[in-house]
This record gives structure tokens, sequence and C-alpha cells, in this order.
């Protein structure tokens, strides 16, 4: 249960990538995706330049496009939000083909794919080439205060517990005759969940007191490594050539 | 739906950041004596618990989904201040990890979320609370009434947002509209899911629900229930 150390969004594969301090990697992401989302939306070509940008991070990245490309559903609720928009949207009407749609509910759409789309696709990157565990200790050194690590850190940690946990549960209730569906399986699975709720804490709780046994003070101490000139320069490549997108974009408005 | 990026513009997104870094900063402020051996595992578990509730999502009308927001189960299980804490650690591994909600709408989710989604859930379960009998069953009531109302609220003031500061003019009537109606009934959803969750670890181990603090029961250890249970 405890054994894996992998995560499914992490793509297992080689990518220099990983290697990189996973605090560069957060900052880096961060300021990208506000280099985006600063954009001006009728500079249309500017998020020409950001996709390519990213593109090209993604394809030097090694991280496979077909990795990627089916974890970019997250957004699919957001695209039909989107693709509403023209229709349900006030303003001046144009008329496109045989339709007759809203002009801001057009550049509304616009905005929400482009920007939503890019901003997916850097922290879907993210993801595939750095560790839950890493995220939680690059967020530590980048001072997320020490509460929000802690809380963090035991969701990682407890991610694992409470799947084998629940896997385990599913297996002594299909043996002893239990089939899921409809509304009379709905007391079986809700005391399922308050079981597993119990049972994932008092495991915790057992290793959050031998944690303490062993001298852990509630603070997660993180070595402080050094960070040489070249990585900064390398993980601050993407979002400051977008950042000479976002200024293009703004003169040339 | 968590809010993606480029969905409010910039003032919104800058105020509801400055609200919610206000917000996350008093409750860190607060919770600092909570959070000690008993409390810290079980916020981590009620922040894995919310985030597993959250990826649930259902599809609403004009286009939006909805989902759980845990909020109000939080809150009675480990108190109104950590809870806000779990909720924030929540939206930001969804943001970094699984790019559910952008990174510069992190602020607005917060604000939503952790802040209006907590809050309301929490003050309308100790309102609750006080009308209701002093009895251990009273507290997965009021935890579901509280369920139900805080999801309506939290889609009413995201519908505000949209209004205030979305990036397209959708008529307000028609937004509040379908927003409200669908989150009454993912807010019942909500309300079963807390009242079964919070009466399971109430009939176990009462000592773990924080809104069950004022209850005259006895604690028990999992010290003393170890030697019971093999």
């Amino acid at each position: 249960m405890a054994g894996s150390h992998h995560h499914a969004l992490a793509h297992h594969g080689r990518s220099w990538l990983q290697a990189m301090p996973a605090h560069l990697k957060i900052l880096a992401t961060l300021l990208f995706v506000i280099a985006v989302v600063a954009t001006p939306r009728e500079a249309i070509w500017a998020f020409g330049v950001h996709a390519l940008l990213l593109l090209g991070v993604i394809l030097a990245s090694r991280v496979p496009l077909r990795h990627l490309a089916p974890r970019l559903l997250i957004e699919v609720p957001f695209v039909i939000f989107a693709a509403l928009m023209p229709f349900v949207a006030t303003g001046p009407r144009v008329d496109i083909g045989p339709l007759t749609l809203s002009e801001p509910g057009l550049w509304g759409a616009w905005n929400l794919l482009a920007k939503g789309t890019l901003g997916v696709g850097a922290s879907l990157l993210l993801a595939a080439t750095t560790q839950p565990a890493d995220i939680v200790s690059g967020l530590a050194r980048l001072r997320l205060p020490a509460q929000l690590v802690l809380i963090l850190g035991f969701m990682v940690r407890y991610a694992d517990v409470i799947s084998g946990q629940l896997q385990a549960m599913r297996v002594a209730r299909e043996s002893r005759g239990f089939r899921g569906g409809g509304l009379r399986s709905w007391p079986v699975l809700a005391s399922t969940a308050g079981a597993l709720f119990i049972r994932s804490y008092e495991r915790g709780e057992r290793v959050h007191l031998a944690m303490l046994s062993r001298g852990h003070d509630g603070h997660m101490h993180v070595e402080p490594i050094a960070v040489v000139l070249r990585a900064w320069l390398i993980a601050m490549t993407l979002p400051l050539a977008a950042a000479v997108v976002l200024v293009a974009a703004m003169v040339s408005r | 739906m968590h809010v993606p990026d480029g969905f409010l513009d910039a003032p919104t997104s800058v105020t509801t950041g400055i609200v919610a870094v206000a917000g996350v900063a008093l409750a860190l402020r607060r919770s600092r004596g909570d959070l000690d051996d008993r409390v810290a595992p079980l916020a981590g578990l009620v922040a894995t618990f919310v985030f597993a509730a959250q990826m649930l999502n259902f599809p609403v009308a004009t286009g939006t989904s909805g989902h759980l927001l845990g909020g109000a189960l939080a809150a009675v299980l480990v108190g109104p201040w950590t809870a806000t804490l779990c909720i924030t650690v929540v939206l930001l591994v969804q943001a970094l990890v699984f790019a559910d909600g952008g990174l510069t709408a992190l602020g607005t989710n917060v604000t939503l979320m952790a802040l209006v989604g907590v809050w309301v859930g929490w003050l309308v379960f100790a309102l609750v609370r006080r009308v209701l009998p002093s009895r251990a069953r009273s507290v997965p009531v009021a935890a579901a009434i509280g369920a139900l109302l805080s999801v309506p609220v939290a889609a009413a003031v995201f519908a505000a947002l949209f209004v205030l500061g979305g990036t397209a003019p959708v008529p307000a009537g028609t937004l509040f509209g379908a927003m409200i109606t669908w989150h009454v009934v993912i807010g019942i959803g909500e309300a079963v899911i807390t009242y079964l969750v919070v009466s399971a670890v109430m009939s176990v181990r009462p000592d773990l629900v924080h809104g069950a603090q004022h209850l005259p029961t006895g604690r028990s250890t999992s010290a003393d229930r170890e030697s019971v249970t093999p």
C-alpha cells in the first residue's frame, strides 16, 4: 500500500526538467501564467507566440505530448462555458455564417480558451516533471507558511494510504457479496466512507506519533540547496520570453 | 469547476487575491495553537477527503459545472480556522498538480471555497446547533444544513464576481438563476455526504469532531480502542 512513491500525473520517463529544483519550476510556471493572463486579448498573435514558447519547452523537456494531451481534458467544463458565451452574452451582435453571435461574448470565449488552455498546459508540464513530494518541499522553499506545508505534507502522504485502504475495503465488501448500484447501496457506501475516514485517521495518527517520538517538531526541514546561476537562467527563460511577448503586445496595441 | 485563468478581469482577480491572503493570514494566526499532534493528521486527512470530493464534477446548465465544496464538512471536523487552511491547501494542489483552477485565479477560488464555503457552512452549523437539542445526534443534522446552504451561497458570490468582473457580459438574471438553482441540487448531495460522514465519525470517535466539543461526552482515545479492537 505504502510502497509506491509514484504518482499518476508524473511522467516516469527521463527528462532533465525532473532534475531541476522544484521551487524554480513552480516559480517559473507561476510567472509564465501571470504573463499570459496579463496579455491583452486583442493581441491574438501574442497567444500564438506564448503557445509556441510553451510547446518549445515541452518538446525540449522530452515529456511526450501523448502523456500531456489526455490530461488537457480537465478543461472541458470551461471549454463548454466558453462555447456558450457568444450565445448568452449581451452586447452588439455579429453574423458568422448562419449564426448571430454576441461580439463581447466571442471575445470573452477567446480570452478564456486561450488563457485557460495555456495555464492548464503549463501546470500539466509542472506536474509531469515534478513528484508531489518535491512540490511540497518546493513550496516550503518558497516560504509557504509552516502550517500549510504541514497540512500539505500530510495530504500527500495520505493519498496513498487512503487509496490502499479503499481498495482493501472494496475487496472485503465484494467478497461478502456486495454489488454496487442503485439507491440501496448508498448506506453501504456511506458507512464505507465513514469507516475509511476513521481507519485512515488512526493510521495517520500512529504515523504522526511515531514521527513525534523521532523528534518531529511540526516543521519541515528543507536543507538549503545551492542553486547555480545556470539553473536560474534556464528556469527563467520561459517566463522572461513570455514577458517580452507581453510587453510587445501591450506596446503594439 | 474551479475558476480558470482569464475568467475574471485583473482588478477582480487582484481584489479577491488580497481578500484570500488576508483571510488565510488570519486563519494561520488563529489556528497556530490548534494544529497539535491530534489535529495536524486530521487536517491532512480532511484535506485529502475534500480533495477527492472536489474531483467529482457535475455538469450544470449554461455550460458551467459544479462539484462538492467540502467546506462545511471540514469546518465541523477541524474547526473553521483550520478548515480554511485545509481547503486552501486543496486548491493549491489542484491548481499546481491537476491544473484545475488557474494559478492567477487561486485568490478567487480560495475566497469562494475556503472563505465563503467554510464560513457560511460553519456559521449556519453553529446557529442550527444552538437551536437543536444538545445531543450527539444533532451534530450531523446541523452539519448537513450548513453544507446545504454553503454551496448555493458560494455559487451566488461567484455569479456576483462574474457580473462585476467577468470577461464577457452575461445577463445577471440568467447567470444567478442557473448557478443558484443547480447549486441547490449540488448542496443537497453535499448535505447527504456531510451528514453520513459526520455521523459515522461521531459514532466511533466523537473526540475528533470539533463541532461536537460542546457535548459532555467521555473522550475515547485511540489507545483505549486499540486494546479492544484486534
